[in-house]
């Protein structure tokens, strides 16, 4: 019989550069005046992005004599918006966060998260501070690209995102060469994911860090949207050797227009076929109480971890994988 | 018949594409933190050998494809199939020239031979790593040369042409690996 695979696949020296990391982290918000704080991983709400999948596990006890879902945050955002409507001023976490279906070279179900949250700054200046973060932690002097969504699928694929329709972006991926293109089913966002994923990441990042900002408005996500022609979303992403390392937003603070989010993105869950998520009225209740103007970003924290040891698995950084879970 | 979801995907797989068989070779979950999910997969088409690369919209399903492998021995060629048979059940199959490929220059009757079935019919045949042919034909060695640094060209008995050492002469059987289609020894008379 073949020994259990008992063993972490990560070797000792990349863990103990795993912990110096966050040691380092938290050194950097420590000196930066922003406080650390814990939510809950489990909650009877759930994200309702229609790309995202929960995990769900049950609590029964007092309170819940029959038993009630929980489900596994994907990430923390919602709790720490409501600590940030309580007043509690720029606050950071690191936690572990958990996505359903998803394992790959760079994906494991459970990873790593730092998610950060400035009251007062807009976008630009929490990439600055993004980007400070990463130089003090890798402890170089990495040169930063800012483009925004538009100018990098302009020049590496000619095209306007924003104006092109599903068709258009349809024939790109075609002429791009992308197999399966021809027979995909996909909306326009899921085209300029697979344009983007295919032929332009992996050019991303190579020379240092690079941001990507200003995202078409149906990609919001949390962000605000800024009215204009076309509207865009006040969304960032940074990019690190050809990988996404972290997502931020100039967080939305309307509460109706969270609402509507939250109902559009029940409506495209059940359409493709998923279940109702069951959305967080207590983040609700918080942006009607009134949220401070902020930005907020996550950062995966695994995938700097792989950047800076210069390995191309998740598993190289990991104790133990899924798979020896 | 039987479809597999892309969370089923990983090297080995069989699956149809575009009307012929296919075997998975590498799999790659592709997905931006806030978008769709793709698979990226790499894929051998067993009809004709070539590898493509395609995406498939995770959770999407693709249809399944009948193809087994079997050990099989090799029977005799009648001019324009190969004839084999499985030596438990005695059922015997016919392979045409697109199934035997290069394979056809290293078999002998008997071999037992590696051969993926697609729907029941011979798609293509391995023949053993090694095979024992004997020279029907080569030029005489110079004499004292024992080294066989350089060697000589041979004509085996299936009609393969082999570079041997200029010491081994023509009647004598030799040991070929097939995958590469190197000299490998002298093979021990038994």
């Amino acid at each position: 019989m073949p020994e259990a695979p008992w063993r972490p696949t990560a070797s000792l020296a990349r863990l103990r550069e795993r912990a110096r990391l966050l040691a380092d982290i938290r050194d950097f918000f420590g000196q930066a005046g922003v406080l650390e704080v814990e939510t809950p991983v489990c909650s009877v709400h759930a994200s309702t992005d229609p790309a995202l999948d929960s995990l769900a596990t049950r609590y029964t006890g007092p309170g819940a004599p029959d038993g009630r879902a929980l489900y596994l945050h994907t990430s923390p955002e919602f709790a720490m918006k409501r600590l940030l409507a309580a007043g509690s001023g720029p606050i950071y976490q690191i936690c572990k966060v958990f996505r359903d279906g998803e394992r790959g070279r760079r994906h494991n179900p459970e990873f790593t998260l730092l998610e950060w949250y400035r009251p007062g700054f807009d976008p630009q200046r929490l990439m600055d501070e993004v980007a400070a973060l990463i130089r003090a932690v890798t402890a170089t002097d990495l040169p930063v690209e800012r483009c925004s969504y538009k100018e990098i699928f302009q020049r590496t694929l000619g095209i306007d995102p924003h104006k092109a329709g599903g068709d258009e972006l349809k024939s790109c991926a075609a002429a791009q060469g992308i197999a399966g293109a021809r027979e995909a089913e996909l909306d326009a966002a899921g085209w300029r994911d697979l344009l983007l994923t295919h032929r332009i990441e992996p050019d991303l990042g190579r020379e240092g860090l690079t941001f990507v900002y200003d995202y078409p408005a149906d990609q919001a996500s949390l962000a605000r949207v800024r009215d204009g022609d076309p509207a865009l979303a006040e969304r960032f992403e940074l990019y690190l050797g050809g990988v996404e390392i972290a997502n931020g937003f100039h967080e939305l603070a309307n509460a109706r227009e969270q609402r509507d989010r939250f109902a559009q993105e029940q409506a495209r869950r059940r359409s493709g076929g998923k279940a109702e998520a069951p959305m967080d009225r207590n983040l609700l209740a918080a942006l009607e109480a009134g949220l401070p103007d902020c930005s907020g970003v996550a950062l995966g924290v695994d995938r700097l971890l792989m950047w800076i040891l210069g390995v191309d698995k998740i598993d190289e950084v990991l104790a133990f994988p899924l798979d020896r879970a | 018949m039987a479809s597999y979801s892309t969370n089923e995907f990983k090297g080995g797989l069989k699956i149809m594409l575009d009307g012929d068989p296919c075997s998975i070779i590498e799999n790659e979950f592709v997905k931006p933190g806030k978008g769709q999910a793709f698979n990226r997969v790499k894929i051998r088409n067993l009809k004709t050998g070539r590898v493509i690369e395609r995406t498939f919209k995770s959770g999407d399903s693709v249809q399944a494809a009948d193809v087994i492998e079997v050990n099989l021995q090799y029977l005799y060629n009648d001019g324009e199939f190969w004839c084999f048979m499985d030596t438990q059940t005695y059922e015997q199959y016919q392979a045409d020239v697109n199934a035997l490929g290069e394979t056809a220059k290293w078999l002998k009757d008997q071999d037992i031979c590696v051969v993926t079935l697609w729907n029941g019919s011979p798609l293509s045949v391995d023949p053993p790593n090694f095979v024992v042919l004997s020279i029907t034909e080569t030029d005489p060695g110079l004499k004292g040369d024992t080294s066989g640094g350089g060697g000589k060209p041979a004509t085996l008995e299936t009609g393969a042409v082999v570079r041997i050492p200029l010491f081994v002469q023509t009647g004598e059987s030799i040991k070929v690996d097939t995958r590469t289609g190197q000299y490998v020894s002298r093979a021990k008379e038994d």
